[in-house]
């Protein structure tokens, strides 16, 4: 009995590593492990190719160690341990048997990636004779991930944590490294102490890995006693500590992207623009429950908008200041959303989703056709767009002259951060009280039942136009910040593809949630954007998320509050029947 | 005593199947009245005819003297016609508190801009709206339940939740499909009673569709029997009770010896 347990948890080990293993060699076969390779976590020392190869045998090592403690009756360490190595020396041998094979066999006709830089990578650049390397590294992994569950928690939790945040800071630590530098002399010398060209230096990783480890057992060992007495003060007390934390939240708010340099601003300005028309799209998908795979068109709407009005070249129709072409972008927006919301009035479901896309398309069409040419530009699209302008703008002279501004001109993606923000704070407040209000209600009860809502008094008609024209004019306004940032707008800029990224981060935020909104965009807007390296596979890391998402956390990162209260609700009273 | 509704010769096909056929009925104002009859005998049709979810294909229905036939649903329910439904349909994954708040939508006026600045009188209405929803929320036994999702309530609250859903809509008329459907004979008496609450204390006519004859014939003053769409016999509970056609719709020919509590019980084992 005990000999067949025995067979069964080596040969479990045995299949996690196989399953590791194919997981790693497509790693390195779609060409991710060689791109990460130019990129270190620690210099010199570990390539985030290697971080990533490693991370898999280490959690293959974990798992079946884990999985052998529910197959064997009587787990010891040492049967864990042995299955750990199982699994992670597996994982090698996988990769160890194609290099092997790699060298007679020339997998590149098939694979292009498969090229001698992977082999190179895989080898440690010792030809074919460092093939051995990969299987013992992957044994020894899997035994250190097996050995993990080992340790106390007080130790593993910090040590976790520490190499998480390594592992964010290799990806992050070419950004870190131009915002360090760009603090002066003092930051040039810390930068360089503390990352070379490629990843961090040895004291550098040695320094934040103490530091967060530190962190982590402070807070393991104190946060929950800091936490008590945080709640037992008295209400004068909360509130000012509440205060404090949005004084601090607002500091670092109003002087990052001075600190952190124009990319990181552009990167966040974008972000806050697909906030707005993610809580456009929240107010008629997530709110009323109308599907809109067109989104994009109110955003180009409100761009031109924008574009037509305030630009000094050719397609200028007027050259009024951005702050007043503002009001009439979303304006024309809304009557946009109006204009969509008729015809599709009495089409539910697949047909919505199907009827709103032509529109987005036929938008993005029209403005890009050689037939308003005259009026759009075509695919030149619309240029010379006019920065907001603090003060007093000057009269218009001439074509493709700016008008001269008298105070603070919003010229970079640092200043129109400021702009960004406070549109996608201010929009997020309007959703907010629109929410709670009637009309917040009845789009909620027509999202669950339309006609139970219609017998209710509810004149469907109204509260859905009115749905449409909100979030048209949200979308709007994202739109117009998205013009004068650029300074010019294309129609190719306006691709199905952006309708679809809404679509997703919202799905992925929390469906009618509002600040599921804002971490759906910083999650599949934001991070892609910072994160060059993984640019090339941005889709598939998107896919591979919303499949994870739609499986593990179907109701979205930050769900809706209704969702959360109930939760909360079945906790305090649990046991308790009607 | 006047009646509040008046239905004239309402007829409703589905292609070619006659759902109600030329039905003239009446309810009297301030009583509670039934219709009964088998399964698919359209008397759920007949309802939708009332509330404006079907358009009656022929004939009259008026509403305190006021033809509704043409009428959108939300424009009925605002002349104050409310009801509930046969399987229930309750906004399941909003809170009981918000499902009567949106019920009381035609009464709240604040437009989407006085909504989002938070005007003092947006302020005082909501606030009222609150009350009045609790105060409703007591009513139908539900006190402290205002933040359970509406999915999450036992199946006798939520039956009791659409009703005070669709009293927020403050109805003259209240139209109740099957509202005794999965209920024990203990909660269908407490039923009765407080249907006959709605009648006597708030002054609402009450117009049930029922198939718990004990229910039926415990608390109507008038009955209308349909079979095959058609309004086959109406009367007092005891006229009904006795009447060969109704007894002969319901069981069949031949086997009047049977009880009409009989036949209703199997129509119970039949749907369970």
């Amino acid at each position: 009995m005990n000999e067949i347990t025995k067979e069964n948890f080596l040969w479990s080990a045995l299949k996690i590593g196989l399953l590791g293993g194919a997981i790693a060699l497509f790693i390195c076969l779609i060409g991710m492990t060689e791109i990460f390779s130019k990129r270190a976590v620690i210099e010199k020392v570990i390539t985030l190719g290697q971080f990533v190869l490693l991370a898999i045998s280490v959690s293959c090592g974990l798992i079946a160690a884990r999985r052998t403690s529910q197959l064997l009756r009587s787990p010891s360490a040492f049967s864990g341990l042995t299955a750990g190595l199982v699994a992670g020396l597996t994982v090698g041998l996988v990769l160890a048997l194609f290099i092997l094979a790699g060298d007679k066999i020339n997998f590149r006709a098939v694979f292009l990636n498969a090229s001698p830089a992977l082999y190179k990578v895989l080898t440690f650049e010792k030809g074919i004779g460092g093939a051995w390397i990969l299987p013992a590294a992957g044994a020894i992994s899997g035994l250190l991930g097996a050995a993990f569950p080992l340790i106390p928690t007080s130790v593993r939790r910090p040590l976790f944590h520490a190499v998480l945040f390594l592992f964010f800071m290799a990806l992050f630590s070419g950004l870190f490294r131009v915002v360090i530098i760009n603090q002066g002399e003092k930051g040039e010398k810390i930068a360089k102490y503390l990352f070379g060209q490629t990843g961090m230096t040895v004291p550098g990783a040695s320094i934040f890995f103490v530091l967060v480890g530190a962190i982590s057992a402070f807070w393991s060992a104190f946060g929950k006693q800091i936490k008590t007495s945080a709640s037992n003060l008295p209400k004068g007390g909360k509130i000012g500590l509440r205060v404090v934390a949005i004084v601090i939240i607002g500091i670092i708010a109003l002087g990052l992207p001075r600190v952190s340099g124009p990319f990181i601003a552009q990167v966040i300005v974008i972000v806050a623009l697909y906030i707005l028309m993610g809580l456009g799209l929240n107010v008629t998908l997530g709110f009323a429950g109308l599907l809109d795979l067109g989104f994009v068109a109110f955003y180009a709407i409100g761009a031109y908008t924008v574009g037509l009005l305030t630009s000094y070249g050719p397609f200028g129709m007027q050259h009024i200041s951005f702050w007043a072409a503002v009001p009439i972008a979303v304006l024309v927006a809304m009557c946009a959303g109006f204009v969509l919301g008729l015809p599709v009035l009495g089409v539910r479901g697949d047909y919505l989703a199907i009827a709103t896309l032509g529109f987005g398309e036929i938008v993005r069409l029209l403005a890009g056709s050689d037939f308003l040419i005259n009026y759009f530009g075509g695919p030149q699209g619309v240029i010379g767009i006019q920065k907001p302008c603090i003060g007093v703008l000057e009269a218009f002279t001439k074509i493709d002259v700016p008008r001269m501004c008298r105070g603070i001109e919003l010229k970079d993606p640092q200043d129109i951060y400021y702009l960004a923000i406070f549109s996608a704070i201010l929009i997020a407040f309007v959703s907010w009280r629109l929410r709670e209000s009637r009309l917040g209600r009845a789009w909620m009860a027509i999202r669950e039942d339309e006609d139970v809502a219609e017998a209710l008094g509810i004149n469907l008609i109204q509260t859905k136009l009115l749905a449409y024209m909100l979030g048209a004019a949200m979308a709007g306004l994202g739109g117009a910040i998205f013009a004068t940032l650029i300074g010019s707008i294309f129609a190719s800029s306006m691709q199905l593809i952006v309708s679809i990224n809404v679509v997703a981060l919202i799905i992925v935020g929390g469906m009618g949630s509002i600040p599921g909104v804002i971490v759906g965009a910083i999650a599949l807007i934001g991070l892609p954007e910072l994160l060059r390296e993984v640019s090339e596979f941005r889709y598939l890391l998107y896919g591979a998320v919303l499949i994870i998402m739609m499986l593990v956390k179907p109701e979205g990162l930050w769900p809706s509050q209704a969702a959360k209260r109930e939760l909360h609700h079945l906790d305090a009273e649990a046991g308790t029947e009607l | 005593m006047a009646s509040i509704l008046t239905a004239k010769k309402v007829t409703k096909r589905f292609g070619g199947l006659v759902a109600v056929n030329s039905v003239d009925f009446e309810i009297p104002e301030k009583s509670i009245v039934s219709i009964i009859g088998p399964n698919g005998a359209g008397k759920t049709t007949f309802f939708n005819c009332i509330t404006g979810f079907n358009k009656p294909d022929e004939g009259e229905i008026l509403f305190e003297g006021t033809p509704i036939q043409k009428l959108r649903p939300d424009q009925i329910s605002r002349l104050g016609i409310a009801r509930t439904y046969q399987n229930i349909r309750l906004f399941a994954e909003m809170t009981a508190l918000e499902n009567i708040l949106v019920g009381q939508h035609i009464f709240l006026h604040a437009s989407w801009l006085s909504a989002v600045l938070g005007t003092p009188n947006v302020v005082k209405e909501e606030q009222g709206a609150l009350d009045e929803a609790k105060r409703l929320l007591d009513f139908v036994d539900l006190t402290g339940h205002g933040d359970t999702l509406a999915r999450n309530l036992p199946y006798g609250a939520q039956r009791r939740l659409e009703i005070a859903r669709a009293l927020a809509t403050k109805p003259k008329l209240l139209l109740l499909d099957e509202p005794s459907a999965g209920m024990n004979p203990r909660e269908s008496e407490d039923l009765t009673v407080f249907i006959r609450r709605l009648r006597d204390a708030l002054g609402i006519t009450v117009l049930l569709i029922e198939h718990h004859m004990r229910v039926v014939m415990g608390i109507s003053e008038h009955i209308t029997v349909l079979d095959y769409g058609e309004k086959i016999a109406e009367g007092s509970p005891k006229e009904i009770q006795s009447n060969p056609r109704v007894i002969e719709a319901y069981l069949g020919r031949g086997a009047a010896t049977e009880g009409m509590e009989t036949a209703h019980e199997r129509h119970q084992k039949k749907a369970g």
